[in-house]
């Protein structure tokens, strides 16, 4: 009785572990497995055609000259300097700043109170829509100096370059291992040399990495530009005055008429998304490899 | 996540010895104090730059808040010239442009993150294409509007023609041929700019649930996908929440793009074809030519509304993923 029983129970046993899956269950796996790859596939076209059709269509607009000339004369030489302009007023007034305060987290706030509440403050300055911070550098600037300029422009862009420098400047020094910073304070260092000569020196390609997506994504920022620096056709006299961009450029220009104009918005597409793609690709891989090692 | 949480409370042991161990005396100990002090001060800039921000717009936004009041939320007149002025077409464009955004991000989003954490591909390949999804959030949002405009639109203004035309019987297809620039477009382009941020956040989030669930359910019996719904998603469920949230964030505030292909037509209609208006967008066309006063003070109260929104999505998920954190540990 009780062998009959066992070698029944083997028996389906047996079945259930050798048969394969029901149908349902298997036609399940094969419909979701379609199903994510679609969907996956789907997620990688729109940044193929992207980067296709800015190419085919930019390319062959593009003129060397185009980049001493001002936009009266279909160049963008004039919207590549007001950008580089106002990317380094905002490189100046927020790499201090973000690199302090990252060190303030990272060496001073694993033990300071204030510190979880900096990194909650910084995660949501993140966030902030950009033509909120356009809105704030016009209140701030423009309001004050009564004129639309490059310095306003760098302000607002400060303002977005911020919080990417503080949070990777952390992530950066956070790298590095505690051991070094014992070591140089066992050898009589100051905090301030512990900082600066050992851990900062340490992490500077971090850091670097991170200023550079920073200075990537600011170049490319359009809405907190719009009403701080404007536009200008022409060369612009000094930080006071109106001034060019090369993403305010291809906003103002995309429907315009004229075939030549039409052109320059993606000429300067393939220049402005060229520089953007290649600082991010190289940053990201850079700190991709720091990681794994 | 967890690897980086776990070196930080082994350093800070080691740290606060570290404090007593500093030399503290002569002008080096001065120059260090200095120093500290330098610290602190700019890291209270860092956070007075948010509290200033609320402030300044706020102080902008004053003539209109006085004029108005409460009730510009739900005004629904827009009118320069006899300065009349309600936020309710940008409100409803702001939020259903984003809420079709997330239709579509969610569950691209979601495959593309299971895709990439799932033994479909060697790693290698899940970290390219992982790498590559992560680039389109580099791409500048004006460059996306120039391609949704003149690649995009011409491709899916056939289809909402179709859509339009067979299903006009269903309120939120009901427009008579439909032209490419709606709110529908919007909706989608804003889908492939949020794409990113919901991609690698869930990604994160399925990373991070422990390898014994899967293999627990996995040795019940249970096949990948079974595993997947029953265990995975469920497990990452609230990461997988503020991830979306992020990305509603990012959809609420994004300017460019949304204003170069929803149209810009300040008006409520149920058709998702119809052209339609959102807060960045009409901050961005008008703000420069805005007369101070009433016009800018309108604007700015439109900013302030648009900052407090984001301002709770981002602190909902920020918040959430403390929570989460915590629960886990």
């Amino acid at each position: 009785m009780d062998g009959s029983q066992n070698s029944q129970i083997q028996q389906s046993l047996g079945a259930e572990l050798f048969s394969p899956l029901p149908k349902s269950r298997q036609l399940f796996t094969y419909l979701m497995n379609g199903i994510a790859w679609g969907l996956t596939i789907l997620a990688v076209v729109p940044l193929l055609s992207i980067l296709w059709e800015i190419l085919v269509r930019g390319i062959s607009g593009l003129k060397p000259e185009m980049f001493v000339n001002s936009v009266i004369d279909f160049g963008f030489g004039n919207a590549i300097l007001g950008t580089a302009k106002m990317v380094s007023i905002g490189a100046l007034l927020s790499i201090p700043l973000g690199i302090l305060t990252g060190i303030f987290l990272a060496e001073f706030g694993r033990t300071h109170p204030a510190a979880n509440f900096v990194r909650f403050i910084t995660g949501i300055l993140t966030g902030i829509p950009s033509i909120i911070v356009g809105v704030f550098a016009y209140g701030v600037i423009v309001l004050v100096t009564k004129n639309f300029s490059a310095i306003a422009g760098g302000f607002a862009l400060a303002t977005i370059m911020l919080p990417v420098i503080v949070l990777t400047t952390e992530e950066a020094l956070k790298l590095i291992p505690t051991d070094q910073r014992l070591a140089s304070a066992a050898l009589g260092g100051t905090r301030f040399q512990t900082t600066f000569r050992i851990v900062v020196t340490a992490a500077i390609p971090g850091i670097t990495t991170g200023v550079l997506l920073a200075v990537a994504r600011a170049a490319g920022e359009t809405a907190p530009l719009l009403f701080t620096a404007l536009f200008s056709l022409d060369w612009s006299s000094g930080l006071l005055s109106p001034t060019a961009s090369l993403p305010v450029l291809i906003f103002n220009l995309y429907n315009d008429p004229d075939p030549q104009k039409y052109q320059l918005v993606w000429t300067t597409s393939i220049v402005l998304l060229g520089l953007v793609l290649f600082v991010n690709i190289i940053s990201r891989l850079v700190t991709r490899r720091k990681k794994s090692r | 996540m967890a690897n980086s949480s776990n070196s930080h409370t082994n350093n800070s042991l080691a740290l606060s010895d570290n404090n007593e161990l500093i030399a503290n005396d002569g002008i080096k100990g001065w120059f260090d104090q200095g120093f500290t002090w330098l610290v602190y001060s700019f890291t209270t800039i860092t956070v007075a730059v948010l509290f200033l921000i609320t402030w300044i717009i706020f102080q902008e936004a004053k003539p209109a808040i006085a004029q108005f009041g409460i009730q510009f939320l739900w005004g629904q007149d827009w009118d320069v010239s006899n300065e009349i002025f309600g936020a309710l077409p940008y409100i409803y464009g702001t939020v259903v442009s984003s809420a079709i955004a997330i239709f579509f991000a969610f569950p691209v989003g979601i495959a593309v993150a299971l895709v990439t954490t799932e033994k479909f591909l060697p790693p290698s390949i899940q970290a390219f294409l992982a790498f590559t999804i992560q680039l389109i959030a580099a791409i500048p949002s004006v460059i996306v509007g120039l391609w949704g405009i003149f690649i995009f639109i011409p491709v899916i203004e056939p289809l909402q023609k179709l859509l339009g035309s067979y299903f006009r019987w269903i309120p939120l297809f009901n427009t008579e041929s439909p032209v490419g620039t709606n709110m529908l477009t919007a909706g989608m382009i804003l889908a492939i700019m949020i794409l990113p941020t919901m991609a690698a956040i869930s990604r994160d989030v399925l990373l991070a649930t422990p390898k014994e669930l899967r293999s627990a359910s996995m040795a019940l019996g249970g096949t990948r996908w079974e595993t997947i719904f029953r265990v995975l998603l469920p497990a990452g469920f609230s990461g997988i929440v503020s991830a979306t949230m992020l990305a509603l964030g990012r959809a609420l505030g994004e300017t460019m793009a949304v204003t170069m292909v929803i149209g810009n037509s300040g008006q409520i209609s149920l058709s998702l074809l119809d052209p339609a208006y959102t807060i960045p967008s009409v901050i961005a066309n008008e703000f420069a030519e805005a007369t101070p006063g009433l016009h800018i003070g309108a604007l700015s109260y439109l900013g302030l509304v648009l900052f407090a929104v984001t301002l709770a999505v981002n602190i909902g998920a920020v918040l959430l993923v403390k929570w989460v954190g915590k629960t886990n540990r």
